[in-house]
């Protein structure tokens, strides 16, 4: 497959928007300035980047708790996005969802989901509903290693196959499931081992290489358009950050050194050296492009703080549609 | 509240409370095309108990779906198909077999709208049979609708007629919440009085199934019957029973129980489901709540005992409420007076 020069720039604003976007995210929550508590994705940016610069809008895209990174590359707003983890009522959710839940169903993305494999069924019914319909639009559902050890992952992937729904299983293998290793918790040394149980193909894909992973959703995004059923896609990647917020407390639970193998292939430096090494853009265009996501990123910390808390009379809106 | 929301010009006959549901059903698939079933044999079988026969041959495979024996993939097939603007009925068989399900009805479906901050709705109805009385056993015969109602963002539904479940499913389904609709087992060869056009009988609104001056019995689901067979032995005793049909537990219809309440200054709440924690609890803490004044005595309830459903005959007729427990129930609490 030829990966044109506009891809790489895409893939590129993609991650970079992410990471700027979640370090932004990660200072604030270190600071106190945010509530709850946040997953954040940076590490895995070429994932979310390379599996949703292969969607159309109207494609679905199914998520996790650990949910930014997702609706960033699904073309989210980070000013909406900032406002909704501060718990404000500009925020995508009026503030009534968070980090665990944001979403934007205009752009498809069906929600982060605090139950970990929680959000796997409802991408297969939203596969389901395409089918339905007539859509050739396709449900592309994100989920951890770990989900994949979780009854509601197997029940909807068997039943995706067994439909034959246009699905794309992408599992974002950090190597940890929460603190506890993945290597404690499953005998098999590539998830991917779990698609032929249910006869679907599946790929493992460089997980920091973002060109890697547009290539391998482009094709199983294809095959689901055309009706052929659903696809697996492992990406072997890693968080830089703690399970939750940025620093570990407590016990660590992972080697200095291993941190700093994986961050030496960082995904987002390993694209711009290619974009250098094949002319598409320069060290100074690529610094450009930091800079100028850095300032909506900025812009949006900005709009997030200023913004109001939603009004006490919105407490028990929203139950039910129609009132209770 | 109405006494009875029967479309006037529609003329009446007898139907089964099952056939009840599968004629709605191919009445609302013919008049709205998002509208599809999915579940466990509920296609080419038409389902365990016949309650989606010949959905299949009529509507094809796509709106009448066989799924894996996978509860929650059914109820998330239902939410992401309900979210991308389909109206789905999903079947889980058994109210046993919801519990396997939780997360998505519970964790997934209850919250989404909330969550979202209002940017979707959920139009799904979850349909599923529950109560005991065929030797089913304790995983087959459960009353769980208490779970369900403790839960903002569902609404429950429990038909006691074929009437009812004609009105109650067409409301249901063209409700944009999601909806769980309870069928008694033991009701659905019962025959009744039921239009053949379809009608809306508004969710919340209880029905009275008898009126009556001296207590009120609020009850619902197979328990109306029993209710009136006790309120007719009770009569003989010259005792006058109100026997209140809620029909809807979730949001329930508070406002006809305590007008109730209010006339007859004396209520019993029945129901087959375990007493302990039931509905009947937080009935009759409503009524003391707002109907203080009124009462004559304690609200009595009446509910299985705090046990699993037996499977021997022997033991499941002591354990499921009828007609005389729930009379019993009356003369306690009028005695108390």
């Amino acid at each position: 497959m030829e990966v044109t020069s506009e891809v790489l720039l895409d893939l590129h604003r993609r991650m970079v928007r992410i990471r700027r976007f979640e370090e932004a995210a990660g200072t604030l929550f270190e600071n106190s300035e945010m509530p709850g508590f946040i997953h954040l994705y940076v590490g895995e940016e070429a994932v979310a980047s390379g599996v949703c610069a292969a969607l159309r809008v109207e494609d679905q895209v199914g998520s996790t708790h650990r949910g930014h990174g997702h609706l960033v590359a699904k073309g989210g707003d980070v000013s909406r996005m900032m406002a909704e983890l501060m718990g404000k009522s500009t925020g995508y959710n009026h503030g009534k969802g968070g980090s665990m839940h944001i979403c934007d169903l205009d752009l498809n993305m069906l929600g982060a989901n605090g139950i970990v494999g929680g959000g796997i069924p409802i991408a297969v019914g939203a596969a389901f509903a395409n089918k339905y319909k007539g859509s050739d639009a396709v449900s592309v559902v994100f989920f951890g290693d770990g989900a994949t050890n979780i009854g509601a992952f197997h029940e909807a992937i068997n039943m995706a196959a067994a439909l034959k729904l246009p699905a794309v299983f992408v599992c974002e293998n950090n190597e940890y499931g929460e603190f506890t290793p993945r290597r404690q918790t499953m005998a098999i040394d590539d998830v991917v081992d779990r698609a032929a149980g249910y006869g679907i193909p599946g790929v493992v894909v460089d997980g920091m290489d973002a060109i890697a992973v547009y290539e391998a959703a482009t094709e199983a995004v294809a095959r689901a358009r055309a009706g052929h059923g659903p696809a697996f896609i492992e990406a072997k990647t890693y968080r830089y950050y703690n399970h939750h917020g940025v620093q570990t407390l407590g016990t660590k639970y992972r080697d200095d050194d291993e941190v700093a193998r994986w961050r030496e292939r960082d995904p987002i430096t390993l694209i711009e050296q290619r974009m250098v090494a094949l002319d598409i853009a320069s060290t100074e265009e690529l610094e450009a492009t930091h800079r100028r996501i850095q300032a909506d990123v900025d812009a949006a910390i900005e709009f997030a703080k200023s913004s109001p808390f939603p009004e006490p009379e919105s407490l028990l809106e929203d139950v039910y549609t129609g009132g209770a | 509240m109405t006494a009875t929301d029967t479309a006037s010009a529609t003329e009446l006959r007898n139907l089964g409370y099952g056939a009840a549901f599968t004629e709605t059903l191919r009445q609302i698939m013919a008049e709205d095309e998002d509208v599809f079933v999915a579940g466990e044999d509920v296609g080419a079988a038409g389902g365990v108990f016949g309650s989606f026969t010949g959905l299949q041959a009529e509507f094809g495979p796509m709106r009448s779906v066989d799924t894996p024996i996978s509860e929650q993939a059914i109820v998330g097939l239902g939410i992401g198909a309900a979210v991308s603007g389909l109206r789905p009925v999903v079947d889980l068989m058994f109210m046993d077999f919801v519990l396997v399900a939780m997360d998505q009805i519970v964790n997934q479906a209850a919250k989404l709208k909330y969550m979202f901050g209002g940017n979707t709705s959920l139009p799904m109805t979850i349909t599923t049979n529950a109560g005991a009385g065929l030797s089913a056993a304790a995983q087959h015969s459960q009353s769980l609708e208490a779970l369900l109602c403790h839960v903002p963002g569902l609404k429950v539904v429990m038909p006691s007629n074929s009437h009812d479940v004609k009105g109650l499913l067409t409301a249901s389904i063209r409700e944009d919440n999601p909806v769980v609709f309870i069928k008694h087992k033991r009701l659905l060869g019962q025959k009744g009085h039921c239009p053949e056009a379809l009608f809306e009988i508004p969710l919340g609104r209880a029905s009275i199934s008898r009126p009556g001056d001296d207590l009120t019995i609020v009850t619902y689901g197979r328990m109306v019957s029993e209710s009136l067979k006790a309120a007719s032995v009770l009569a003989g005793e010259g005792v006058d029973v109100e026997v209140i049909d809620l029909r809807t537990l979730q949001p329930v219809d508070t406002d006809a129980i305590v007008a109730s309440v209010q006339r007859t200054n004396h209520c019993v709440v029945a129901h087959e489901a375990v007493r302990f924690g039931g509905l009947g609890a937080e009935i009759a803490s409503h009524v003391q709540e707002h109907a203080f004044d009124y009462l004559d005595a304690p609200v009595g309830r009446v509910g299985a005992p705090f046990s699993p459903v037996p499977f021997t005959p022997a033991l499941e007729s002591l354990y499921v409420p009828d007609a005389a427990r729930i009379a019993e129930g009356v003369r306690s609490t009028l005695a108390r007076s």
